[in-house]
């Protein structure tokens, strides 16, 4: 068959067989990656979800720091049992500020997509730092060592890295990086600047230590998830996909 | 860089290095994931301390299996392969191969200490930080320079198919692993050395990633690994590949249509239903040519079938390609939306990647290395077929222990999560679904420590082959001794 003849060309030139591998595998991630940034309707239009607050996005680098991922999902599939265990189906618009995205693939514990005050502080911190004690059962390693200072020396880099990918973080936020970590830590004052900036950001130490401590940044992001879209006010249309 | 003539004798010394490299990663890899599967069965093993964690251990042993195991595997087959069937020296000879050698070496130390240090892009199978990711790209390219300039230097007509699976497979992962860690460095801000931001975030983060992670699995696991199976089972079986022209059609089928299959590990989740589909159709397609390589595989033996009864190595080539065979059609199966509903997220998953990474990569590794390491050091064969026999069946059985135990646990697992009571709520808590899973982890790690047991055979076969023993003929199995 004439095919196969030409494809003598190919097997006898390694520049030929380089050009036709590379046009080969080229073709289908075009097709399935570049109009993900183009269909509009790939992101919902919802309301509420804004960046992280400096203290949940350190507590969101220890959660990648410790591989979470590698045993939790936060993605919530549209399915009875699901939705009945964890809450509303996750919407591309809630991870859209999550560089990288954290959906996992594999649920050896369950899925955090909405673990945003189900459970208090201070169960947290327990658990974190050994889960047997709440839940006998549990397979989870203990995490003693989160008991440390927080090291955010670097946060308003972390934020201005961010804002390089696409992360809407105002100078104003940037700026005041440090000073709202230290508020989000420490007060359960309502008026304080960090509450105005980071709409729904938990409030207040999550341990029983005055200084911040990584157990206060991670339980920061751990109650913030899933929490920031409020869900009674979303119409099905608007979700649609 | 040397020039080399006809006469220059194959550059074996950068092959050998990349042998004993892969014996080694193999073991630790396997070690690691031993580990990590008792972790799972006795928590307690996390040891309370940060770098201990299943957490930071599991990327160890993914990096270590597959990048460690795997590239050493895929340096030391493709630098033999390319040089015997162009007839060429290695491009760039000894001093450029060690060059290679090394850096990938030190490479995968440093990868690994940063993981256990708490370092990582959050990226399954892509946890290197950025300039971890500089690095091997360096390496790969060189990688790149060596094998296609030993290409241009050959003295056939044509490049055999081994070299197009190879080559593929270079040329490939260099555009996964360039367009899944676009990342922008803190350090550029005044931040840490240590931590970067991928480009893209949420869905399209995610459709990378997976374009990228299946595609790992797809050329770096799957066509380099037919490279080998193109070189080693007709080399061992003595007979030529089975159909050329199945090797061009199962050739391009594969390539293109594997790098579609990335969706099926999103489905259901927050990427656009179209994208979905086109992974599951793409997917199930995918069948097609996995087993068009697989028959080409296996017709190879045609007129050779006593091979399997007389030579333990080509049992372990035969038998990879038959666990390739079955692995490329649970695969499409669970890439079908409703399957996968269930299979999501549990350890059914975890099963179809080890009958794969298990049965098919690293038996036909086994089988390459059972074949290399006589011939690079000139011994007329390894020391004791006997043990590769033994190796053999204890890997099996490590095997079938493992897979099996993870599918009863993932599909036990999966209709726990659904399953409802007569009053219509959740039958089972999540932790309740946990607990049942404590006997198949143990089972699943018996296993793996079967495996362990079997590398740790393989080595001491290697050692004794290497020193130059032979062992006692009466232990050498005859033609007569069949299982």
């Amino acid at each position: 068959m004439s095919v196969f003849k030409h494809h003598a060309k190919l097997e006898t030139n390694v520049f030929f067989l380089a050009v036709g591998i590379l046009v080969s595998v080229v073709v289908g991630g075009l097709v399935e990656v570049v109009p993900l940034f183009t269909i509009e309707s790939t992101i919902e239009k919802v309301d509420g979800v804004r960046p992280y607050s400096p203290l949940e996005l350190a507590g969101r680098n220890i959660y990648i720091r410790e591989g979470c991922y590698n045993c939790h999902s936060q993605m919530i599939r549209p399915f009875k049992d699901e939705v009945e265990r964890y809450g509303h189906y996750s919407l591309a618009a809630e991870s859209k500020y999550d560089h990288p995205f954290q959906w996992g693939s594999k649920r050896t514990g369950p899925d955090l997509a909405r673990v945003g005050g189900k459970y208090t502080n201070d169960w947290h911190v327990r658990h974190l730092i050994n889960p047997r004690d709440v839940v006998p059962e549990s397979i989870m390693p203990g995490y003693p060592h989160l008991k440390r200072s927080l090291d955010y020396s670097a946060i308003q880099a972390d934020m201005t890295a961010l804002s390089v990918v696409g992360v809407p973080y105002s100078k104003d936020q940037i700026a005041n990086a440090k000073k709202d970590l230290e508020e989000q830590a420490t007060s359960e004052d309502t008026s304080a600047a960090v509450a105005g900036r980071y709409p729904k950001a938990k409030l207040g130490s999550a341990d029983a230590d005055p200084k911040v401590t990584e157990l206060d940044a991670l339980v920061a992001y751990l109650q913030v998830l899933g929490t920031m879209v409020n869900f009674t006010t979303v119409t099905p249309e608007k979700i649609a996909r | 860089m040397s020039t080399n003539t006809d006469a220059t004798p194959y550059c074996e010394d950068v092959v050998k290095k990349f042998v004993l490299a892969a014996t080694f990663w193999g073991v630790v890899g396997f070690l690691a994931g031993d580990f990590i599967a008792w972790q799972l069965a006795f928590p307690i093993l996390n040891l309370d301390l940060e770098w201990t964690t299943f957490g930071r251990l599991r990327p160890v042993h993914t990096s270590a299996v597959i990048f460690a195991f795997g590239g050493n595997i895929l340096f030391s087959t493709s630098l033999y392969c390319v040089q015997r069937t162009c007839r060429a020296s290695l491009f760039g000879g000894r001093g450029f191969g060690t060059f290679i050698f090394w850096n990938f070496q030190i490479f995968i130390v440093v990868a690994a200490l940063t993981y256990v240090l708490g370092f990582s892009q959050g990226q399954e199978y892509a946890e290197p930080e950025w300039w971890l990711d500089l690095w091997l790209t360096v390496i790969w390219v060189c990688y790149l320079l060596a094998f296609a300039g030993t290409i241009m230097k050959r003295k056939e007509p044509h490049i055999y198919v081994a070299n197009w699976f190879f080559f593929a497979m270079i040329l490939t992962v260099a555009m996964l692993h360039l367009g899944n860690n676009i990342a922008v460095p803190a350090a550029l801000f005044g931040g840490s050395w240590m931590k970067s931001y991928n480009l893209f975030g949420g869905v399209q983060n995610a459709m990378t990633q997976w374009w990228y992670g299946h595609n790992a699995v797809g050329f770096f696991l799957t066509a380099g690994f037919l490279g080998i199976m193109y070189y080693f089972v007709p080399k061992r079986a003595e007979r030529p590949v089975y159909s050329y022209r199945l090797s061009i059609v199962h050739f391009w089928a594969l390539i293109f249509l594997y790098i579609w299959a990335g969706p099926h590990h999103l489905h259901y989740t927050a990427l656009p239903d179209w994208a979905q589909t086109l992974g599951m159709t793409f997917s199930v397609m995918l069948w097609m040519p996995s087993w068009g390589g697989m028959i080409n595989g296996l017709m190879t033996l045609s007129g050779a079938w006593d091979k399997l009864r007389t030579d333990p190595v080509m049992r372990f080539l035969v038998s990879s390609v038959a666990f390739y065979g079955m692995s490329t059609f649970e695969g499409p199966m669970m890439s079908v939306k409703a399957v996968n509903s269930l299979s999501h997220y549990t350890d059914w998953t975890i099963g179809h990647v080890h009958s794969g990474a298990l049965g098919w990569v690293a038996f036909v590794s086994f089988g390459a290395l059972y074949y290399l390491v006589p011939k690079l050091w000139n011994r007329k064969e390894v020391y004791s077929l006997q043990l590769v026999g033994l190796h053999f069946w204890i890997a099996t059985i490590g095997i079938v222990l493992y897979i099996t135990a993870m599918w009863i646990s993932g599909i036990m697992q999966g209709l726990m999560w659904r399953a409802y009571d007569n009053l219509g709520f959740l039958q089972y808590s999540f932790i309740e679904t946990v607990e049942a899973m404590h006997p198949y982890y143990v089972i699943r790690a018996l296993g793996g420590v079967l495996f362990v047991l079997g590398s740790l055979v393989m080595v001491y076969n290697f050692y004794k082959t290497i020193k130059g023993d032979v062992a006692a003929p009466a232990a050498q199995p005859s033609t007569a001794a069949a299982r």
